[in-house]
């Protein structure tokens, strides 16, 4: 008889599995987006069993809350041509399949083996009232400082990359200045020319 | 919480935190930067490499540093690699001037900010002693990369050429990753020399390890660009920038060698026979590949970009040959001959791609092997320039590339793998032939263009420096050789 943890531990797998081999199955791209909110979601139920709170939390929070939904968007936003993209699925699969298999077989030789099986651990016992979001912050702010900082500066990098690649410079559109319009004299709007009268003959 | 904490020395850190400090402040001034020319951030770039230099010789110890808690070593082949960074990205960004100068559409001052955080990048994957910083330093220095590739927003090869650098990038930085985190399964560390003393001390999970190893040898594999993870090389070098594309070709085979000799060499010393077959693979395959593919290109770009495949096949073999069977008699001599073999392939790409870019004008690219035909009768001097970079390449003895290729081989021969080093050999005559025929074509051939070379005075000092040191060096190689040599002996 399974104990509750267990159950709940093989339940998430199972749904897991299910969403993740739908990402990569489902013909229509939102769907597939919305599986893998469905996996990224269940991954962090899992990692609450494994009492990482906060990485569950993160999961949920910058995967599915800020990631995924831009990721959504974007996909919602491209408008997709799935026969285009199927394109030579046919003519590309049995390459594809003799060395994706060839691969499954000599990493399940690896992994299969004797030396390779994951050993039964105990998940460490923590007392309560230790938080693991505290004792993450203080790790990052001492050990992890220099980590931290280098991962700043990739973003930094990011930004400066992303503006050099798509700013083109100030946009030079077409407005009315209303001060100015204010401002505007009859003078200005209306030019009266002097001519001589010809005479109609 | 942490009291016992104590805060680290930001001290071997600084030519570091100075060059972080100044890249921000580049960005800022540049924004009031109206010309084009942009001569206050190209000045100040250069003084900010100055300045790392300084700072860097001024923190030299030759005793090994380690601080933030281990994630970072100051040793005496961190502040080589790095003094010799700082010069190749200098005389990169002097060649590149005028080249980005003559192109619209290349946004000029982003391009020396991203220069400057790529140079960051390299420093810290050089200076790296754990996983992390190591991975850290990696994609800021390849994001960088990736956005240089693409600055010329209206060609449509050059994002071609990003689109693919990125992804395939992409790919090896999760293969490396993935190595990493299986090495840390088995190891139950990230940092290298904890890594190191727990395979000495410890009998761990093999097979863990090994598969580890593969990942993490095929993502160094990608980002060396050897056979068979090579495809990236010629179409990136083909399709970026001719500045973006020496840029890429100098300095960050430096940085590989770095991540190269901190992971294999001081993290998996122990495991050496594991990954040694396998280098051995990569290193044939890329003298073959390389040297045979150049033979059919077209374009100078291509030629070298199959070339520089070849080169660092060539490299991997001093790394392979330091320890084997667990004799280290001749680690030194093998890693040694490695670090001047990188050092003077840069030096000579440095000085191909800066010709490149003195022949090319706005509009006109000259990237192409027809271009260089009858280069003699238009400029005499610059046609001997190119001769000495492509003659030492191919290793003809008396230019410094002949050296280089010989230190390797006594290392192979020294190792006692006798048939490696035929190989080498008959390759590498295979390979002279194509960087024979660009002297034939600059010598022998009728021109197709006829207006003599222009260029700043300023460049054509440089490049001729450039030139002439591929030529000295090969007269008097001793003492590079004897550098590299003392650095590694302060290192290992």
């Amino acid at each position: 008889m399974m104990d509750f943890k267990t159950t709940v531990f093989f339940f998430l797998s199972a749904i897991l599995i299910f969403a993740a081999l739908r990402v990569i199955t489902a013909r229509n791209p939102v769907h597939a987006v919305l599986h893998l909110i469905l996996s990224f979601f269940t991954a962090a139920g899992l990692w609450v069993l494994l009492q990482a709170e906060f990485l569950a939390m993160v999961l949920v929070m910058v995967y599915i809350g800020a990631v995924m939904v831009l990721f959504l968007f974007v996909v919602m936003m491209l408008d997709l041509n799935l026969d285009q993209l199927r394109q030579g699925f046919w003519n590309y699969l049995p390459l594809g399949a003799v060395i994706g298999i060839l691969m499954v077989i000599e990493m399940g030789m690896v992994l299969g083996s004797r030396y390779f099986q994951v050993l039964d651990s105990e998940v460490p016992s923590v007392p309560a009232g230790v938080s693991n979001t505290k004792e993450l912050g203080a790790l990052l702010a001492t050990d992890y400082v220099y980590p931290f900082e280098l991962a700043a500066v990739v973003l930094l990098v990011a930004i400066v990359a992303a503006v050099a690649l798509t700013f083109r410079g100030p946009k030079k559109t077409r407005y009315t200045d209303p001060a100015k319009q204010i401002r505007v004299k009859a003078e200005d709007r209306v030019r009266i020319v002097k001519m001589p009268v010809e005479k109609q003959d | 919480m942490f009291n016992d904490f104590v805060a680290p020395s930001l001290y071997p850190a600084a030519p570091e935190i100075f060059l972080l400090t100044m890249a921000c402040v580049i960005l800022l001034l540049d924004l009031g930067v109206k010309s084009p020319r942009r001569t206050l951030t190209f000045v100040l770039t250069q003084l900010t490499l100055l300045g790392c230099a300084a700072i860097t010789l001024a923190t030299s110890n030759v005793e090994v540093v380690y601080t933030f808690s281990n994630m970072f070593v100051d040793d005496m082949l961190a502040d080589f690699l790095k003094l010799l960074v700082y010069l190749t990205v200098s005389v990169v960004l002097f060649y590149s001037r005028e080249y980005i100068q003559a192109r619209q559409d290349v946004p000029k001052g982003e391009y020396f900010v991203l220069a400057l955080l790529a140079t960051l990048g390299m420093m810290v994957m050089i200076s790296a002693n754990h996983f992390l910083t190591l991975y850290l330093g990696l994609e800021m220095m390849s994001l960088c990369l990736y956005a240089m590739v693409a600055l010329r927003r209206s060609s449509a090869v050059c994002t071609e050429a990003a689109m693919k650098y990125f992804i395939l990038g992409a790919l090896a930085s999760g293969l490396l990753l993935y190595g990493m985190s299986m090495i840390y399964g088995a190891t139950g560390s990230l940092e290298i020399t904890a890594v190191a003393e727990r395979l000495y001390t410890h009998t761990v999970d093999d097979k863990v390890l090994v598969f580890g190893i593969v990942f993490l040898v095929a993502g160094l594999a990608f980002k060396l660009g050897v056979v068979p993870f090579h495809m990236w090389v010629p179409d990136v070098y083909h399709g970026a920038p001719t500045s973006v594309t020496l840029f890429i070709g100098a300095a960050p085979k430096l940085a590989a060698f770095a991540i190269v000799m901190r992971l294999l060499v001081n993290g998996l010393i122990t495991q050496a026979e594991d990954w040694q077959s396998m280098l051995i693979i990569l290193s044939v395959l890329s003298m073959a590949i390389g040297n045979l593919v150049a033979i059919a290109q077209t374009n100078i770009k291509r030629m070298l970009a199959y070339s520089a495949i070849s080169h660092m096949g060539f490299m991997l073999l001093g790394i392979v040959t330091g320890v084997v069977g667990g004799d280290a008699r001749f680690a030194l001599n093998a890693y040694s001959s490695a670090l001047f073999y990188v050092v003077t392939y840069v030096l000579t790409t440095t000085a191909a791609f800066g010709l490149i870019m003195l022949f090319s004008k706005a509009g006109f690219e000259s990237d192409e092997l027809e271009d260089f035909k009858g280069l003699n009768k238009r400029s005499p001097w610059f046609a001997a320039m190119m001769m000495f970079v492509m003659l030492s390449m191919a290793g003809i003895p008396f230019f410094v590339g002949f050296f280089a290729k010989f230190s390797v081989l006594q290392a192979v021969v020294a190792a006692g793998y006798y048939w490696l080093a035929v190989v080498a050999v008959v390759l590498s005559l295979i390979g002279a032939f194509y960087y024979l025929r660009v002297v034939k074509f600059m010598y022998f051939d009728e021109p197709k263009h006829v207006e003599p070379i222009e260029g700043p005075t300023s460049l054509k000092v440089v490049l001729s420096v450039n030139g002439v040191a591929v030529g000295l060096l090969g007269l008097f190689p001793q003492m590079l050789m004897s550098l590299c040599a003392y650095t590694l002996l302060r290192s290992l």
